[in-house]
């Protein structure tokens, strides 16, 4: 009888120190003791098990403390399997990201449609430490494993008419259970300015703490733009158009006087319902009080010069 | 045989057992909090929790007329004071909790927050209105005000509408769980219209 023993050669000391020393490895032993196994084996895998344990970091990233791995695959929005916000961690466990490809249309010179691994293949995966603001108040720091978007795009050559970049989110009922009740118009379509998409910040991702994007968080890739509120960071992503119009985008369409096509994080700029000025920040104990917000959640460096003469009041 | 338990078992055994379980939802709510264990976001627990029991209350108070009327256990009246009050305790905690752990007693905040939001006017109103109804619970003020008490504790249907109107303009998307709450309230308010209808007749 073959034993299949995984071989694990010449493995170099920085990876035996898994990598979650460097985010932080009391919080994470603490939270994996004190969670499910089922979650907590995934968190405590040594590096050298992880899919990417050794990426280098994006000079973007943050100093501030990640948020713990528990905290990022329990407690987020993606109505596609539910609209509470432990739902997506429940309900995604049976979600089979393979096959996938993704397509690529519109206005650029190299269309076509690509197998997942083929379509990530040319780029440079880094760490993106990002913070991540949503529409709701609450914020986390998310350790992402990506490649920029701008590099991707770039590949698929958008022509002069190129003005906007826009994606699509797999809508197939049998597979997201909670796109069977009609709570937004599926599939959901997110999109971006040409330029805004253009910027060094956005990234696809697709990976989370050195390993594979968990179903919840968007598997098998997912955009991130940072300096966004989190719903404009589209998850699991059949679809990319390059478009001369400005596409027509899911929760802007749903309300649109709540959810404008910018939706940069902006703490003058209150969502109708409730103030912007503050933000709960995960994991900080609940008797202390929230953290102010930023402006473009605190990447005004790289992308104010974007907005130069908007009224960001009108284009909210 | 009487429809009716004793008094003393009303006021000995039921009541006492009703008043704990009512107690049930805050005390696994200060276990959560003691233990860390009210999710990712425990204000957002908290608050949610505090909220939909408060409408809870509400409408099982709402639910004690109808039922003694359909079952002839006139007996349940007797529970409706401590249901309403349980009502008014969690409208309580949900109000310290947004004044507290959500906007940290920054009163300028909260004063801009009431009017210029309209979830939270109508919840605001709600709970201001509820005040009043418990102060004037008590079987001294019931003497005292006599016909008006009844007058003024018709409130309760005006609170009720707030409250879960409060919910529904609160949800981004899902309006399913608040509008079970406007059908059963409108189920509510609907026997008593129809009551009084049959009534005059």
């Amino acid at each position: 009888m073959a034993i299949l023993i995984r071989k694990k050669p010449g493995i170099k000391s920085s990876e035996i120190t898994p990598k979650s020393v460097y985010l932080d490895r009391r919080k994470f032993m603490k939270h994996s003791l004190a969670t499910s196994v089922l979650l907590a084996t995934d968190a405590m895998l040594p590096a050298w098990a992880k899919k990417w344990p050794d990426l280098a970091d994006s000079k973007y990233s943050t100093k501030d403390t990640p948020s713990t791995f528990e905290e990022i695959t329990t407690y987020n929005n993606f109505y596609e399997f539910g609209t509470g916000k432990e739902d997506p961690a429940k309900n995604a466990v049976n979600f089979d990201a393979k096959p996938w490809s993704i397509t690529v249309e519109g206005e650029c010179s190299k269309p076509g449609t690509f197998d997942l691994e083929d379509f990530i293949q040319p780029y440079a995966l880094q760490d993106y430490i990002y913070r991540l603001r949503c529409v709701e108040g609450w914020s986390m720091v998310i350790p992402w494993v990506g490649f920029s978007l701008a590099d991707m795009l770039k590949t698929f050559e958008p022509n002069s008419k190129a003005k906007y970049v826009e994606f699509t989110t797999l809508y197939d009922k049998s597979r997201m259970p909670g796109q069977k009740r009609r709570v937004l118009n599926w599939p959901y379509v997110e999109g971006l300015r040409i330029d805004e998409a253009m910027n060094e910040l956005p990234i696809m991702a697709v990976g989370l703490y050195g390993d594979m994007l968990p179903n919840q968080n968007g598997a098998p890739i997912r955009l991130v733009v940072p300096w966004k509120y989190g719903f404009k960071s589209i998850k699991s992503i059949v679809k990319i158009r390059f478009t001369e119009t400005q596409p027509k985008t899911t929760w802007n369409e749903a309300a649109p006087k709540e959810y404008g096509f910018y939706s940069n994080v902006n703490p003058d700029v209150d969502h109708p319902r409730w103030s912007q000025k503050k933000e709960r920040r995960i994991g900080e104990p609940f008797w202390k009080p929230k953290i102010d917000t930023v402006l473009f959640n605190g990447y005004g460096d790289q992308v104010a010069h974007l907005y130069q003469g908007m009224d960001l009041v009108k284009n909210f | 045989m009487s429809l009716n338990p004793e008094d003393k078992t009303i006021a000995f055994v039921i009541k006492p057992i009703l008043f704990t379980v009512c107690l049930v939802p805050f005390i696994t709510l200060v276990i959560g909090a003691v233990n860390n264990t009210l999710g990712t976001n425990p204000v957002e627990t908290m608050t949610h929790e505090t909220g939909e029991w408060t409408l809870r209350f509400l409408l099982l108070t709402l639910m004690i007329t109808p039922l003694r009327r359909l079952s002839g256990k006139s007996w349940l009246i007797k529970l409706r004071r401590m249901l309403g009050l349980y009502a008014f305790f969690y409208a309580c905690l949900h109000f310290i909790t947004y004044i507290w752990f959500d906007q940290y007693f920054d009163w300028m905040e909260v004063v801009r927050d009431i009017p210029k939001r309209p979830f939270i006017t109508v919840g605001f109103t709600a709970f201001v209105l509820l005040i009043p109804l418990a102060v004037t619970s008590n079987n001294k003020m019931i003497r005292l005000l006599k016909k008006n008490w009844v007058k003024l504790h018709k409130l309760v249907y005006v609170i009720a509408v707030l409250g879960v109107l409060h919910f529904l303009w609160l949800v981004k998307a899902d309006t399913l769980e608040p509008l079970i709450y406007a059908s059963i309230l409108l189920i509510l308010l609907g026997y008593r219209a129809y009551y009084q209808r049959r009534k005059n007749i």
